[in-house]
């Protein structure tokens, strides 16, 4: 995850402001946001034109991404609105196999000339890298579908709603965070549509319209006297949802400990900056946590990353196979360990699956970028590690036959390749409550929110922050506390859980910038699970003076 | 088409501004051609190029301002994309912090581009790969690498005259090489502007070697150790401290630059007085363009003399706010090392440990600059001036203010690429530093 590219665009790096551009991508009017350049009829025109030069050519399998991107990202300070960009980005990609190789090229020229031009590149490519291949490329089987459609189930596209509404929204944001004792309010707000049309020579047309929305802020307090400062950032999740997401509904908000407000399929960012603000406020003389071991409790949008990296992660099966060795690493979960059926990743209360399909999910979509129709399967039943997460060309290896449908690629001019899917903790069975929870802890930290993190390249060690800590005694919440960071082992982590809230308490997590590759692409992720318990996990206090 | 010349870049810029209608015009004109080879399991994953000129076009009319950019370079292109500049920025808020472009500027010209980088070949790719893999198999080691090569240009015009132009090339080159027990693992980065210096064999060497001595790694305590940083390490926290040196920060209360009571350190000691980092675009070892994005001259700048905060980073709108001249980000970063070769620092060290890399490096207390993240790929004890075994993993928590302040000894400079620290090239020195605060062990090779 590239949070210090976020930390550049919402300012707080970097003086000026950079341009959330990717290669190729354009800035354009905001009418143009909402033009639809080709029609489906059009594009299967177009994609027939790469399909029948790569056979022609001599390929045995060819899939063509045509896709338009459109981003619109507006950044706000206080008062002021700092910036607001709308990119596009419209072109071509053309994946073949020839002679047991992968060949990829890709064009911003979507004319017939264009991708004939591009699909004799990507040809070409493969049979050039076959002289490297050691052995060919072998592809689970898929089946064509045909000409199909599928769309982010939004309400409300927010590419139409007015930007003058937007910014308004952000600055009462701001406004809220003020009134209420902040030092200073920045918010974002970062809406994405991908518009992927997908064909290959397995007999697929497929039309994907894809939506997702981040609204975020960071809230500071500055003590001067004291030289302190405290931020904490919104309580939001990035959501593949529509404008929607901002218009907050009441039975999606759930009472928290100390007065938080937490949210589920909707958001209040007014209510929760208001709130920000006065718990920055209190973070200034919370009291600085004495090491140790405690009982976590910990809130969905603070585990969601937990789950991200010490479970999304290590079980994806192109970095177990040493694809990822010179950059995100390996993974400590083999395929001996999955094969031996007995890998106690969790404890019994872990059931953890994967689904491209969940409503709201940043992940959800009808068909992955291989045209692979997505579904939901196991990874953790009852604490054992049951599957990986695996594409077509590599699922073989586990003695599958059907790929998981978790291939992405970030844009048109990238390679798709395995990308984590939604990866989430099954709420527990037995009714049982966040406030039942905290009331059975007799020494613990509540944590909610996404924080510091960082995890090894096997993915063992890792140490966490969070935005928010509030110490528990004896089932009391007993005041907020700072500097708190708990580090552990992946495997005795997920096997100190001792409790899973019920499904009343289950709600997503997101990321929009997952970082994997060389040359790096990014991909949006979500994590869903309801507040657990883990027990006996090592504190450390992260103060210092300088 | 993608790196034009100095007198190509000018003639369609002076054509877009000759368009311009509105109050002021800034147009930035880039261009690259860029190549890349990856391979991991010892054999090649994917390779491609590409190439890209983009013109962006920034319009304003009083605080309001529009930005469109285009790939075509025909006249009627060029009135177009300068028109939809203008229509944009009559939609767009009034921003009080718009600047309005500099006048022209005295540029110094940099050697940032070399022809050699410039005309790499496929075949070079992929023979610098078969360079790497070859002496890996032989070794039962696996190599996982990348290399990425870029040659670009990038001009800049206004309507208040300015004109800026340079163009460069690059070359980076990273490889994980791996033990086939699984046990040993070492790593290596090369950066260079001119790929004439870049040897892969060579680099891959030093990763097979670490990979072989770094097996069967011992635990021991995690705890405060002297530590000998490769410049990879080091360079990556110094990069970071960079980040955090932002003036309006610093200004506004939210920094590790911020005084308690207000102020900021700017002319204060925070770090040993041996600590001497500066940046110069025209050092020969890390060449940046002598201009930035929006046509602000670079120079030669202290930010940290003698231990001394020196310099903090000014946009141009802070700076008219605090009545300063701008202090742009440095393109480059350079800390002064000292003449003590590795060798003579592992000799002179009692018990310590010789860290070759960082990695996942994450931002913990901005208040403190405190960051975490864990040695990787070759990590080793030394105990009476020689290397005894390798050791597991740590991870560690440390500031790089509290680091530079426990400095023991400055060693060689070495130029560091595109590390955890960011992009900018750097020159940074081995350096032994006491009491580094390791919190906890990793199993992870």
């Amino acid at each position: 995850m590239r949070r210090r590219d976020f930390v550049q665009l919402t300012g707080l790096g970097l003086g000026g402001l950079m341009l959330p551009l990717g290669a190729n991508s354009n800035p354009v009017s905001l009418e143009a946001l909402l033009d639809s350049p080709l029609l489906a009829s059009q594009k299967k025109v177009l994609a027939d034109v790469a399909l029948n030069t790569a056979k022609g050519l001599g390929a045995t399998y060819t899939d063509v991404r045509i896709g338009r991107y459109l981003n619109q990202f507006i950044s706000t300070r206080e008062n002021k609105v700092q910036n607001i960009v709308n990119t596009e980005s419209f072109g071509v990609g053309v994946r073949v196999i020839a002679k047991g190789t992968w060949g990829f090229a890709a064009t911003n020229d979507v004319t017939p000339d264009g991708i004939k031009k591009a699909t004799e590149r990507a040809v070409a490519i493969a049979k050039a890298n076959s002289k490297f291949q050691k052995e060919p490329v072998k592809l689970a089987p898929v089946q064509g579908y045909g000409e199909v459609t599928w769309n982010t189930p939004i309400q409300k596209n927010s590419f139409e709603v007015p930007v003058s509404e937007k910014v308004d929204l952000l600055l009462r944001t701001n406004s809220g965070a003020l009134k209420n004792g902040a030092s200073f309010a920045n918010s974002n707000l970062f809406q994405v549509n991908e518009q992927k049309y997908f064909a290959s020579s397995d007999g697929s047309y497929i039309d994907q319209d894809v939506h997702r929305i981040w609204p975020t802020f960071t809230v500071s307090v500055i003590d001067r006297a004291s030289g302190k400062f405290k931020s904490r950032d919104a309580m939001s999740a990035p959501m593949g949802m529509g404008y929607e997401y901002l218009v907050p509904k009441n039975e999606d908000k759930l009472s928290g400990p100390a007065g938080m407000v937490l949210y589920r399929n909707s958001y209040d960012i007014v209510e929760d900056a208001s709130i920000a603000a006065k718990q920055a406020k209190e973070m200034i003389t919370a009291k600085s946590v004495e090491p140790g071991k405690y009982d976590l409790v910990l809130e969905p949008n603070h585990l969601g990353l937990t789950i991200h990296e010490s479970i999304g992660h290590p079980l994806e099966l192109d970095r177990i196979l040493g694809y990822e060795a010179n950059y995100a690493g390996t993974s400590f979960a083999s395929i001996d360990k999955l094969k031996s059926g007995t890998f106690n990743y969790g404890s019994k209360q872990i059931n953890i699956f994967a689904d491209k399909t969940q409503v709201g999910s940043l992940g959800a979509v009808g068909y992955d970028d291989e045209g692979v129709k997505c579904k939901r399967w196991d990874l953790i039943k009852d604490g054992i590690l049951v599957n990986f997460e695996a594409i077509r060309d590599q699922v073989h290896i586990l003695g599958q036959n059907e790929s998981h449908g978790c291939c992405y690629a970030q844009s048109w001019n990238d390679v798709q390749f395995q990308r984590m899917p939604n990866v989430s903790l099954a709420p527990g069975k037995d009714p049982y409550s966040s406030e039942q929870m905290i009331k059975a802890v007799e020494k613990g930290i509540y944590i909610a929110g996404r924080g510091s993190y960082s995890i090894d390249q096997q993915r063992y060690n890792f140490q966490f922050g969070g935005t928010t800590f509030y110490e528990i005694k004896n089932g009391q919440i007993t005041g907020m506390l700072n500097d708190v960071a708990y580090q552990s082992n992946t495997q005795e982590f997920w096997n100190s859980c001792v409790k899973v809230c019920d499904e009343k308490d289950y709600r997503m997590f997101g990321s929009f910038f997952d970082g994997k590759g060389q040359p790096s692409q990014v991909s949006a992720v979500s994590h869903g699970s309801s507040t657990s318990r883990f027990n006996a996990v090592n504190v450390i206090n992260t103060g210092r003076t300088i | 088409m993608a790196i034009l010349s100095k007198d190509e870049a000018q003639q369609i810029l002076k054509k877009v501004i000759g368009f311009s209608k509105a109050d002021g015009i800034e147009a930035n004109l880039n261009g690259n051609d860029g190549g890349n080879i990856r391979y991991a399991r010892n054999s090649v994953s994917t390779s491609g190029e590409d190439s890209n000129v983009n013109l962006g076009v920034q319009s304003y009319f009083g605080k309001k301002s529009g930005t469109a950019t285009i790939n075509e370079f025909d006249d009627a292109s060029l009135e177009k994309v300068v028109k939809r500049s203008e229509e944009l920025s009559q939609l767009a808020p009034e921003n009080p912090e718009f600047m309005e472009p500099l006048s022209q500027q005295a540029y110094q010209d940099s050697k940032t581009f070399f022809d050699s980088t410039a005309n790499i070949t496929p075949d070079y790719r992929a023979q610098a790969a078969a360079n790497s893999i070859n002496p890996a198999a032989a070794k039962d080691v696996t190599a996982a690498g990348y290399l990425t090569d870029n040659r670009g240009f990038s001009a800049l015009m206004n309507s208040k005259g300015l004109f800026a132009y340079g163009k460069s090339t690059s070359v980076d080159f990273t490889v994980t090489m791996r033990t086939n027990d699984g046990t040993g693992s070492g790593w290596v980065t090369r950066s260079f502007n001119d790929v004439s210096k870049l040897d892969t064999a060579e680099a891959s060497k030093v990763a097979i070697d670490k990979a072989l001595q770094s097996r069967n790694a011992k635990a021991i305590e995690p705890g405060k150790y002297t530590v000998i940083l490769e410049p990879a390490a080091a360079g990556d926290l110094i990069g970071l401290m960079f980040f955090g040196m932002n003036a309006r920060q610093a200004d506004e209360g939210r920094s590790f630059m911020s005084k308690k009571g207000g102020g900021t350190k700017l002319g204060e000691k925070i770090v040993d007085e041996r600590v001497n980092i500066y940046t110069d675009p025209w050092n020969e070892e890390v060449p940046a363009f002598g201009f930035t994005g929006n046509g602000l001259a670079r120079k030669k700048m202290d930010i940290i003399k003698g231990g001394v905060v020196s310099n903090l980073f000014y946009d141009r709108y802070w700076a008219s706010q605090k009545n300063v001249e701008p202090v742009p980000f440095p393109g480059n970063r350079i800390m002064d090392g000292g003449t003590a070769s590795l060798e003579d620092m592992i000799k002179d060290t009692k018990k310590g440990v010789l860290v070759t890399r960082f990695w996942y490096i994450r931002p913990v207390d901005p208040q403190t600059l405190l960051y975490t993240g864990l040695t990787r790929d070759s990590t080793f004890f030394i105990e009476n001036g020689k290397i005894k075994h390798p050791v597991k993993n740590f991870r560690f928590n440390e500031s790089p203010i509290i680091m530079l302040n426990n400095l023991e000894t400055l060693g060689k400079q070495v130029r560091v690429g595109n590390g955890e620290g960011g992009g900018a090239p750097s020159l940074i020195p081995y350096m032994k530093i006491r009491d580094f605060t390791f919190t906890s062990l990793s199993d992870a090779v």
